[in-house]
């Protein structure tokens, strides 16, 4: 039998608790059991009243980002084996918290809106498909895979803190339409991108590329759009 | 609060749905448990179906084919001027899609590209990569945020609120502050998804519970179908965790212990892309006369080593993640251990082919409904497409019954609904019951599993629904051990399975009934399909005493039933 592993969990209703504190739970860890497994096991077995978001359990759906041994990742895929005897288990760091695991993600939605996430397009579209390459096709590849989990959101040292920068989420969406051969967004959406709170706002500390579930790069896409406002700005477009 | 429109689920045919109703005019609203770029809608894999003729190899492709195999992988119970709405549907759903910004994989002239999937005739499956249903999904979130369709985030719907004549709207509570509040509709979309989790092994996500087909039933709309229920055949073992019948469209093969493709023994021509019933039974057959392996109790091997590492880097990298993440298994280098597991069911809300229910004012759209175009057994890329095509039906149809309705809300109807729900949920709270959540629903999961799954027969399926109505009688002695309202998992998945404890005996008191095998519904003891007696569609009432079943015809335009071969 494996020796049985601490879970402590951060615990927090503001609404009766004036601080947090840490509740550990001790359980037998089973082979290829994850953090999330474990948390349910606890909310199944142990103590009901815990609060956390899942739904997929196969990081896809974005809802179990949360700050484990000290770094943002999806509970549902991480296996606990890796992590040791003692684990630390806490919401996402930097963002108010609602209960608990779950935090108050209003912030990172509202960013989200701001950069107009949607293919903009002018001209009436054709009967069928519009034509794009393999290659166009590729240089969005990575961008069209974010879960919006808000990890980077939540890792960044400006983002989570301010309300006006739109931080690496919503800018790596932006990126994605920008990216897009489809997308007739252009200078409109360079032009909130090039804001004082856009592209320029980021101190390219790679937080957010190196807290990514998905191993997306919002430091590149950012990078990428401060190029194309620079060019946009000399050649007089924007 | 008060819509003309609500529409309860934010996945692809709520959003799909709430869409349609938002450019028709009418004030729109979407009422999610999830935010909606959570829904489950979002793990589909492999493709959506239109016959597009994009390949070399389908340039003869035609709705009017999609649509054959659609009712011949529906054993013959889908109904067929259905199947052919949904399949001349998709053409132009599709390129809305890919318009609305959609990011397909191409082909080399830069069109749509389509992979062979099972039951059809060509390939048919247009595809993202292997996460086609995510990308998807988020597109139609940035549509909903276009047209500033609003949200409610983390909302769960508890009762809807109708009158003798007609539904006035619903009761919700928001699970952030533990409020419970009417909401006044005109017309409500129900499109809250699968049920998956009433089983033990499913593909399924936590929230798909499927407990909103008990609210609908509850409230005097049928439940059609419930006993098909479709097992995937190809499930991670241990979580169940999907691996996409994409992987057998690019190539992929089944392997049992002897080394060998056993499905040439059960569709020597389809192979392994035979439709999912055929499959999955085979798998099981395999596993059960011993040709299997051990694992995760019992399995056999998904191989795509000879598909290369450069084709799964491209066409399948999502679930090669997958495995690596779940199993540490790196499909590139090691075949990947699969079982069969509970991934779709057939059955839901019964409506008609624009969505409604008969209790005017609601509609339902996607998994929780059935209209029906899967009929015994659904075929891969048709759930998405019933989504985008059945939610875009319903969002017309009730943004256009909004417009016709000529009679107001009752205040009245919605105070009585959220007074009667309130106390529900107090005395839930209060209650000093001595059930508890964790052994009723484990009790009910691994009986539907053991009981009504891939192989059924009399005696077991009979038990199974003696303990579903025992389960419900339990139910009524339950109570929550968490007290404070917010956030409260507790008492939300305790209140998700009164509504799934209903769902499950529907299933139940289906399968029992249905003295044949067709689809999904593969009885040992009558081991054929009875179309002089059994084709035909099975509603579920609820009553007091447990489901009251009637049966319907199915619609029949072009196609006699005949014999699956593949």
């Amino acid at each position: 039998m494996t020796d049985s592993i601490k879970l402590s969990i951060y615990r927090r209703d503001p609404d009766l608790d004036t601080a947090p504190r840490y509740q550990t739970y001790e359980i037998q860890p089973e082979p290829g059991q994850t953090v999330l497994m474990a948390l349910y096991h606890i909310l199944d077995n142990v103590d009901k009243s815990i609060a956390f978001r899942a739904s997929c359990r196969s990081a896809v759906c974005g809802s179990c980002g949360m700050h484990i041994n000290g770094q943002n990742r999806l509970a549902c895929e991480t296996q606990l084996a890796p992590l040791g005897n003692e684990i630390l288990i806490e919401p996402l760091p930097h963002l108010p918290v609602l209960k608990d695991l779950v935090v108050d993600m209003t912030a990172f939605w509202d960013k989200y809106e701001k950069v107009r996430p949607y293919l903009i397009a002018m001209k009436n579209p054709p009967e069928k498909e519009r034509l794009q390459s393999p290659a166009q096709r590729k240089r969005i590849d990575e961008f069209i895979d974010c879960i919006l989990c808000a990890c980077c959101h939540s890792t960044c040292t400006l983002d989570a803190w301010s309300n006006d920068y739109l931080g690496p989420a919503a800018l790596a969406k932006a990126y994605r339409f920008v990216a897009d051969t489809r997308d007739e967004g252009g200078v409109e959406r360079l032009k909130i991108v090039a804001s004082e709170e856009g592209v320029f706002r980021c101190h390219t500390i790679f937080n957010c590329t190196e807290e990514c579930p998905k191993k997306i790069s919002p430091t590149f896409a950012i990078q990428e759009m401060k190029k194309k406002v620079l060019v946009a700005k000399f050649s007089g477009k924007m | 609060m008060k819509h003309q429109v609500i529409v309860v689920g934010g996945g692809l045919a709520g959003l799909r749905a709430a869409v349609e109703s938002a450019m028709l005019g009418a004030d729109t609203a979407v009422l999610s448990l999830l935010y909606p770029v959570r829904s489950h809608s979002g793990a589909a894999q492999g493709g959506v179906n239109a016959a597009l003729a994009n390949m070399p190899e389908c340039k003869d492709d035609t709705p009017a084919k999609h649509a054959y195999d659609t009712v011949k992988g529906s054993d013959f119970l889908a109904d067929q001027d259905c199947a052919e709405i949904l399949t001349s549907d998709a053409p132009v759903r599709i390129y809305e899609l890919e318009h609305w910004g959609v990011p397909f994989s191409r082909t080399p002239e830069g069109r749509i590209a389509q992979r062979p999937f099972g039951g059809a005739g060509y390939p048919r499956t247009c595809y993202a990569s292997d996460k086609t249903g995510l990308y998807i999904l988020h597109t139609l979130n940035e549509q909903a945020v276009k047209h500033g369709i609003k949200v409610y985030n983390e909302w769960a719907v508890l009762s809807l609120a109708r009158d003798g004549a007609m539904n006035h709207g619903l009761v919700a509570m928001n699970l952030q502050t533990g409020e419970i509040a009417s909401f006044g509709a005109d017309a409500v979309i129900i499109a809250t998804g699968g049920a998956g989790r009433i089983f033990r092994r499913t593909s399924n996500a936590m929230q798909s519970t499927g407990y909103t087909l008990g609210m609908a039933y509850r409230a005097g709309v049928p439940l059609k179908d419930m006993e098909f229920v479709q097992f995937h055949p190809t499930t991670i073992i241990g979580t169940n965790i999907l691996m996409t019948e994409g992987a057998r469209g690019e190539g992929g093969y089944l392997v049992n212990n002897q080394g060998e493709r056993f499905m040439s023994k059960y569709a020597p021509k389809a192979m392994e892309l035979a439709p999912r019933d055929i499959v999955s039974r085979s798998i099981q057959i395999e596993i059960n006369e011993g040709h299997g392996f051990p694992d995760g109790g019992g399995c056999v091997h998904l191989d795509l080593r000879h598909l290369g590492r450069e084709k799964i880097l491209e066409r399948l990298p999502g679930i090669r993640d997958l495995a690596i993440s779940f199993l540490g298994i790196d499909c590139i280098e090691k075949p990947v251990p699969i079982q069969p597991g509970q991934h779709f069911i057939m059955g839901g809300i019964d409506t008609d082919k624009d969505g409604a229910t008969i209790l005017p004012g609601v509609f339902a759209a996607g998994e929780c409904a059935s209209v029906s175009v899967h009929g015994a057994n659904r075929l891969g890329g048709n759930s998405l497409l019933e989504c985008v095509v059945m939610g875009q039906r319903a969002g017309a149809a009730a943004g256009n019954f909004v417009k016709a309705k000529s009679s107001a809300i009752q205040d009245a109807v919605l105070n009585d609904a959220v007074k009667k729900t309130s106390a529900d949920v107090d005395a839930l709270l209060k209650s000093d019951g001595k059930e508890r959540l964790v052994t009723l629903r484990d009790t009910m999961a691994q009986t539907m599993t053991d009981n009504i799954g891939i192989f059924r027969e009399e005696k077991p399926m009979a038990d199974a629904l003696a303990t579903m109505r025992e389960l419900r009688a339990r139910f009524r002695d339950i109570g929550v051990d968490a007290k404070n309202r917010k956030f409260n998992l507790d008492l939300l998945r305790t209140i998700e399975l009164g509504g799934m404890l209903d769902a499950a005996e529907t299933i139940a008191a289906g399968a029992l009934a249905r003295k044949e095998s067709r689809g999904a519904h593969s009885r040992l003891d009558f081991k054929t399909r009875d179309d002089a007696n059994w084709m035909k569609h099975t509603l579920a009432h609820f009553t007091p005493d447990g489901a009251r079943l009637e049966y319907e015809s199915v619609v029949q335009t072009k196609w006699q039933p005949e014999e699956r071969k593949y």
